[in-house]
């Protein structure tokens, strides 16, 4: 296990280091949020409205932005072979690898999301929800997302590639997350029931993303 | 060690993109006894590495480790010392062994011995983006020496070096040699190991139509 944990602090350290992206999903997520008030004008009640939607939006495209480098930078350099070598399952190394690059770049995100949502006139219930929304759907986009990355490691500039990939697969979270903010705020719709939904298919997509990618990357080392 | 080990592949064939990289090839690795394989560029001496290293597949043949763990698979068993050194510039040189030897388990050598031992010691703190190509060569080669495992697989092993640091490398195979060590080194440069068994590997020239595998 020890292993894995030094695997976990590695990607964290080179996340957060010089080039590493930690941060860029983050500013990516600034600039949507704030970009957005101008594109639609001063009105409050709008901005409020279309508010969750915004949020969401922004998290996924930022979660996307910087999925592609996951298990490129690895083969690029030689790492990836080693790690394949180590006689570790693929499937353990693919979920660490989401662990910490949901840790470095995802998280950020959810915690930035209770001040960026003040920005678009969110009433607390609607911050609390859309918080708590991203907190469970961020994870499923992680690991969905992996599996793109994982088919396309051994292509250069893979990125937009993988966005086009992984996009249509990411559209169930975006719909059951934005819903069940809605759902918190609007009162005959649900909270719970999407809300649950968000939370199944991330567990859905914590077995599925790492055998799939786990898949991906063996078939790629040709 | 109740026996000694050996690593025997038989009829190995490699395709690659289509291509018949090396067909019928056998060879046979005992420990304390090198196996250099020579050949041209493009007759498949890093293929057949990285065949063993199970980084690619093999299509036919039969690779088989006498004497190792059972329960591990052979890539398990060996280090892989390639063209790509495998570092992260972001990270020290120090926490880019450290993790590497977390991460492959059977701790061989300390950390700052492995240094000493390849001579980097001096810029145990130095991020490895600031590394010239030799002394990245060099922190490539001291992951060889932090965990244990008893088959080398090296491809040119002494491109990038100078004098020094081959003979420096070549004390230290010499020394995994005799721990009852492997060492398989694909070479087109003469490698100065007492004892070393050859294997010439040719290039398949006549490339013709059934060379061609539809995949």
């Amino acid at each position: 296990m020890s292993a894995l944990g030094s695997l976990y602090r590695r990607e964290i350290r080179l996340a957060v280091r010089a080039g590493g992206g930690a941060m860029m999903g983050c500013l990516f997520f600034l600039i949507v949020v704030t970009v957005v008030p101008f594109a639609v004008g001063p009105d409050l009640n709008l901005l409020s409205r279309i508010g969750p939607a915004i949020l969401w939006i922004g998290a996924l495209l930022a979660t996307l932005l910087g999925l592609d480098r996951l298990f490129q930078t690895e083969q690029e350099d030689g790492s990836l072979d080693l790690i394949l070598m180590s006689g570790w399952p693929m499937e353990l190394i693919v979920v660490t690898k989401c662990a910490a690059h949901w840790t470095a770049t995802a998280l950020p995100l959810v915690l930035a999301a209770p001040l960026f949502a003040v920005f678009l006139n969110l009433e607390p219930v609607a911050i609390a929800a859309v918080t708590g929304t991203l907190f469970v759907g961020t994870p499923a986009l992680t690991l969905i997302g992996a599996i793109g990355a994982a088919l396309t490691v051994s292509l250069k500039r893979g990125g937009l590639l993988l966005a086009i990939l992984v996009l249509p697969f990411t559209v169930p979270v975006l719909i059951f997350g934005v819903s069940a903010t809605y759902g918190a705020i609007t009162d005959p719709a649900p909270f719970t029931t999407p809300f649950v939904i968000l939370c199944a298919i991330s567990l859905f997509a914590s077995v599925l993303g790492p055998i799939a990618a786990a898949a991906a990357l063996r078939s790629a080392q040709d | 060690m109740p026996e000694s080990m050996k690593l025997c592949g038989e009829d190995l064939r490699c395709v690659r993109g289509g291509r018949v990289v090396f067909d019928s090839i056998a060879f046979e690795a005992r420990a304390g006894r090198p196996l250099l394989v020579r050949g041209r560029n493009g007759a498949g001496k890093s293929s057949l590495l990285r065949l063993i290293a199970g980084l690619i597949r093999r299509d036919r043949g039969t690779l088989s480790l006498t004497g190792g763990d059972p329960d591990l698979d052979l890539s398990a068993h060996c280090h892989y010392f390639g063209h790509q050194d495998a570092l992260k510039s972001s990270l020290s040189v120090t926490e880019s062994l450290t993790f590497w030897q977390t991460f492959f388990g059977a701790p061989l050598a300390s950390v700052p011995d492995a240094l000493e031992q390849v001579d980097l010691a001096h810029l145990a703190h130095l991020p490895a983006g600031y590394l010239s190509a030799g002394q990245r060569r060099r922190l490539s080669l001291a992951r060889l020496l932090i965990s244990k495992r008893p088959v080398w697989l090296m491809d040119e092993p002494t491109s990038a070096l100078d004098k020094a640091s081959e003979a420096r490398l070549l004390e230290l195979m010499t020394d995994h040699l005799a721990r009852d060590g492997l060492i398989i080194a694909a070479t087109h440069l003469p490698i100065a190991l007492d004892h070393a068994d050859h294997m010439e590997m040719s290039s398949l020239q006549s490339v013709n139509a059934d060379d061609w595998v539809m995949t």
